[in-house]
Order: C-alpha cells, then sequence, then structure tokens
C-alpha cells in the first residue's frame, strides 16, 4: 500500500524520505533558544554501515504548528513516537480549543519514552514556540528523563561540538546570531563526525511561525537560506 | 402528581412527545431542596459557599464537610443529594489526577467543568442510571506563572527565551456550574440550591462582570448571600461552610483552602449585622409612617 505523499517516510516516494527501519543513522541535531524563540538543527545523512542510504533526510519533523523535534536512534521508533505524540497535540488543540504548549507536547514525549523505555531506542530534542511561553527546548534522552535547557546537540556528531558550543553560546542571541551558532556548529560537527553529512537543515519557530532555512555544502553551507 | 409524566417519566433517556427528559427535570427538583450554594469569581480568586443544613444536634460541627478539593487548584461545591455530589468529586479528582498523569501539570478548570459536563450528560442517556441529583459548582485557579512540566530538570536559560515571556497574560479565576442535564457555562457569579433566587438577586447586585471585586470583599459577600437566602428556612439551623482560592501571589498561593477561622467569624458577623441593618431599616420606615398617621 502506498501511503500519501511525503508523509510515510517509504524509500523512493519521493527521494527525501527514506525508510529507516533497520538502518543506523549516525547524525548530528540540536535545538537553541534565541532572543525571539528556538531554531532547531540537523545533518541529512543516512547511513547503512558505509552506504549512504540518504543524503537528504530530513530529521526535523512537526509535532504542531509551533512544535518541532529532533530525533535520534532508531528512525523507527522515533518516527512513531512522534507520530503518538502529534495525534495528542492535534486533539489537544481542538478539544481545549487552545493550542498546546511546548510543556504540554515535552510531557507527552516523556511519558512515552519513560513509560516504553524497555522497547525503545529514541532520543528526542523537542523545540518550540508558543504564545505563553515563548521558545523552550527540552532533551529526552534515553531513559524518558526531561531536561529544560537552553540549548541541546544531540546524536553520534554531537560529541564533536560540546566545546565549541560551551564556548561560543550566549543567551539572548539575535535570529541572525542564532542561525550562525547554529550553522557553524553542525559544520563543525559533519567536518569531524564522518557519519554526519550532507545539507544542514534549519527551522526557526517563532511568533511569525515555521520557517525552515536550507544550506547545503557546495557553497560550503551559506546558503540558500530560508526556503519556505 | 401521579399523571405529570403519562409514562414518559419512568425511564431514563426517554424523551416525552413535547421534547422533555422527566427524569432530568426530577432530578433537578432534588437539587431545588437541596442547601444553598454559591460560588464568586473575583479578580484576584474565587470563593464558594455553601448553606449546611445541620439536620441533627447529634452532628459534630465543622465536620462533614460539604465543599471538596479536587485538585490543589480546585475545588467543588454541589446542592442536592449529597451522596451523588461525593461521587461527582471522586470522579473530578480522577480526571485531574488523570490529567496530571498525562500533561504533567495542573488541568485548567475550562477543561474539568468539559470533562464533568460530558459525565454528568451520560447519566441521561442510559435506562441502567438516574440523572445526577445534584447541581456543582467548580472554582479553580489557573495559574498565571510559567508552568514547569512535573518533573522536569533544568530550567532553561536565565533570560530572554525559555519559558520566560515580559508580559505575556496566561490563567486566572475560573467559575463553572454543571446541571443534572450535563448543561455547564462559565459564570461570574453562581448558585444554586433552595435559596439560589435569592442568592442570585444578590449576585447581580454586586456588578461582578467590570472584574472589579477583591477576594477578601467576595468572601464577605459570599457569607452575607448564604445569609440572605436562609431567610426563608428561618426555622432550620445551618452552618456556613466557606473555601477560596486566591492568585498565585495572593493568600492562599493558587491553592483551594477553606477560609480561615476568624476571617469566616468576621465575615459571619458583618453578615448577621447586614441582615440585622436590614430589619431594622424595615421596623424604621414602618414607624415613620405610623407617625405621619
Amino acid at each position: 500500500m502506498v501511503a500519501p505523499h511525503g508523509t510515510s517516510g517509504m524509500l523512493g516516494e519521493d527521494g527525501i524520505h527514506v525508510d529507516m527501519n533497520h538502518l543506523k543513522s549516525g547524525e548530528v541535531n540540536m535545538a537553541i533558544n534565541f532572543k525571539d524563540g528556538v531554531i532547531l538543527g540537523a545533518d541529512s545523512r543516512t547511513t547503512t554501515g558505509a552506504y549512504i542510504a540518504n543524503r537528504v533526510t530530513d530529521k526535523l519533523t512537526q509535532v504542531h504548528d509551533t512544535i518541532w523535534c529532533c530525533r535520534s536512534g532508531s528512525a523507527a521508533d522515533t518516527q512513531a513516537v512522534a507520530d503518538i505524540v502529534s495525534y495528542h497535540l492535534n486533539m489537544y488543540g481542538v478539544t481545549n480549543a487552545e493550542a498546546p504548549t511546548t510543556q504540554v507536547a515535552a510531557s507527552l514525549f516523556q511519558e512515552l519514552c519513560y513509560e516504553n523505555k524497555d522497547a525503545l531506542s529514541a532520543g528526542i530534542i523537542l523545540a518550540g514556540w508558543d504564545a505563553r511561553h515563548g521558545g523552550q527546548v527540552y532533551s529526552i534522552p534515553l531513559g524518558g528523563s526531561l531536561h529544560k535547557q537552553s540549548f541541546a546537540i544531540g546524536g553520534s556528531g554531537s560529541t564533536y561540538i560540546y566545546g565549541y558550543t560551551d564556548a561560543h553560546w550566549r543567551e539572548q542571541m539575535t535570529e541572525e546570531e542564532g542561525i550562525d551558532f547554529v550553522r557553524s556548529a553542525l559544520q563543525e560537527a559533519i567536518k569531524w563526525d564522518g557519519s554526519s553529512g550532507g545539507v544542514i537543515r534549519l527551522v526557526v519557530l517563532t511568533k511569525a511561525g515555521a520557517v525552515r532555512h536550507l544550506y547545503l555544502p557546495d557553497n560550503g553551507y551559506t546558503g540558500p537560506g530560508v526556503t519556505n | 402528581m401521579t399523571s405529570i409524566g403519562t409514562g414518559y417519566d419512568l425511564s431514563n433517556s426517554v424523551f416525552s412527545p413535547d421534547g422533555r427528559n422527566f427524569q432530568v427535570e426530577y432530578a433537578v427538583k432534588a437539587v431545588e431542596n437541596g442547601g444553598t450554594a454559591v460560588g464568586i469569581r473575583c479578580k484576584d480568586g474565587v470563593v464558594l459557599a455553601v448553606e449546611k443544613i445541620i439536620t441533627s444536634k447529634l452532628l459534630k460541627p465543622g465536620a462533614n464537610k460539604r465543599i471538596a478539593t479536587v485538585d490543589r487548584h480546585v475545588g467543588i461545591v454541589s446542592a442536592g443529594l449529597v451522596p451523588d455530589g461525593r461521587h461527582f468529586v471522586s470522579r473530578a479528582r480522577d480526571e485531574a489526577s488523570s490529567w496530571r498523569g498525562t500533561y504533567k501539570g495542573p488541568i485548567p478548570t475550562a477543561a474539568l467543568a468539559n470533562r464533568l459536563g460530558g459525565y454528568v450528560q451520560a447519566y441521561t442517556l442510559y435506562s441502567s442510571v438516574r440523572p445526577f441529583g445534584v447541581t456543582a459548582i467548580v472554582g479553580g485557579w489557573d495559574t498565571e506563572t510559567e508552568l514547569p512540566v512535573d518533573g522536569q530538570v533544568g530550567d532553561g536559560p536565565k533570560s530572554g527565551s525559555g519559558g520566560k515571556v515580559e508580559g505575556a497574560k496566561a490563567g486566572g479565576p475560573g467559575l463553572y456550574m454543571i446541571e443534572p442535564s450535563g448543561l455547564y457555562w462559565g459564570y461570574y457569579g453562581a448558585a444554586t440550591g433552595k435559596g439560589r433566587q435569592a442568592a442570585k438577586a444578590e449576585l447581580e447586585k454586586l456588578d461582578l462582570t467590570s472584574g472589579n471585586l477583591s477576594l477578601a470583599d467576595g468572601v464577605k459577600e459570599a457569607a452575607r448571600i448564604i445569609y440572605v437566602a436562609h431567610e426563608d428556612s428561618k426555622d432550620k439551623d445551618f452552618e456556613l461552610e466557606m473555601t477560596w482560592i486566591s492568585s498565585v501571589d495572593g493568600p492562599t498561593k493558587g491553592r483551594h483552602e477553606e477560609v480561615p477561622k476568624e476571617l469566616l467569624e468576621e465575615a459571619e458577623k458583618a453578615a448577621k449585622r447586614a441582615l440585622e441593618g436590614d430589619d431594622e431599616e424595615e421596623e424604621d420606615k414602618g414607624q415613620g409612617e405610623q407617625m405621619e398617621e
């Protein structure tokens, strides 16, 4: 059965989404707070051993209008969890006639990841913007604990940028500074980590909504920039 | 009485030809005999009060509470059949707890009222049950401060983004009344039970819609209104039971609590004085008219 375009992640469906079941995806992803909201970023490499199964993977997943997440670990597990959270957030939105906050998303993710910790291999960085709290970043690592952070990094490639991000992190960055920070950090991870690579995808979440950015290796990740 | 429902009142969920559900209407009758209960939504909190009729001198004063805490920020008072009220509160606690289990935070008062409305409505549908013999007033305070997720570690950046929006308005008082049909509305002031008509008349005089009444004044008004509503059943003894929920920076710090003893006694004294004052005024007027004759 062929699922609708661009949602199932089936291989060959659109050349971008890939069924990552049984695939190991070495990767790097991160999310940060800046003055007006949050920025999520990720590389685009999916590998099976030495083979790059997809070089333009989209690892930034939307679970509500301005609540997104970076998935790492088993693609199958994290997709399933993100789908369940997305369903609940949409139900929350209609039954309470009010958009869910990032906290609501964080608690749903945490409950699923904690209660099913023995069956799941899922590390999630959650970032969202809502009118009440502005931008927020939460990290939910392997055991299902929940950490509210200024910024979060994850995936195998993140080990290379702990020093970089710590040295360069500042509170209250502007949007431009924030984008530069995320892009430079990811560029560094891609440079050193063999299983991270491809393009850099960003999502900027503010009062204005979600805006996607794309940066290509061809020109040293300097453009094209905004893609929607 | 025998011909009231003409057969359409024998089972739940049965409509009469003119579209009435008699079982629900009979449940409302049960409510109309219950002690008066009121709720006032003030600018910085919510007050709940009830006239507890003393049915026996052997009952311990101050025991057998009629206002229940559902979650730390929500209280419920009901008029009608007491056991039905207890079951209703039990369901409310389950709902509040289930919300915390899923969302790791307090249930908004509006969401609780919605779920309870749905629960009560279901009891009008099936022949194996009867409708609730209570009308319940649900009062709560949704916190206006940043809401952490229960159990989270860390709190993000110290300034700017990360859950710290300057001047963002959120939370506030909530007051809802749920009837035996499952119907519920949000109110500035709500009254139910035997003395509801007198209580509603008093509530309407308070100009609650402008949102200027303070919680401290609301406590006094609620006490007075229960005393006014009791005027028509003066032969029976009663206790005034009163709880409140203030804003996070108010006296109860966003929690549903009993009004402290001293404050309650002060409010009762003021209520009695107000009633006596009314009587004296009327007596004076009577005398004046006599003098003129």
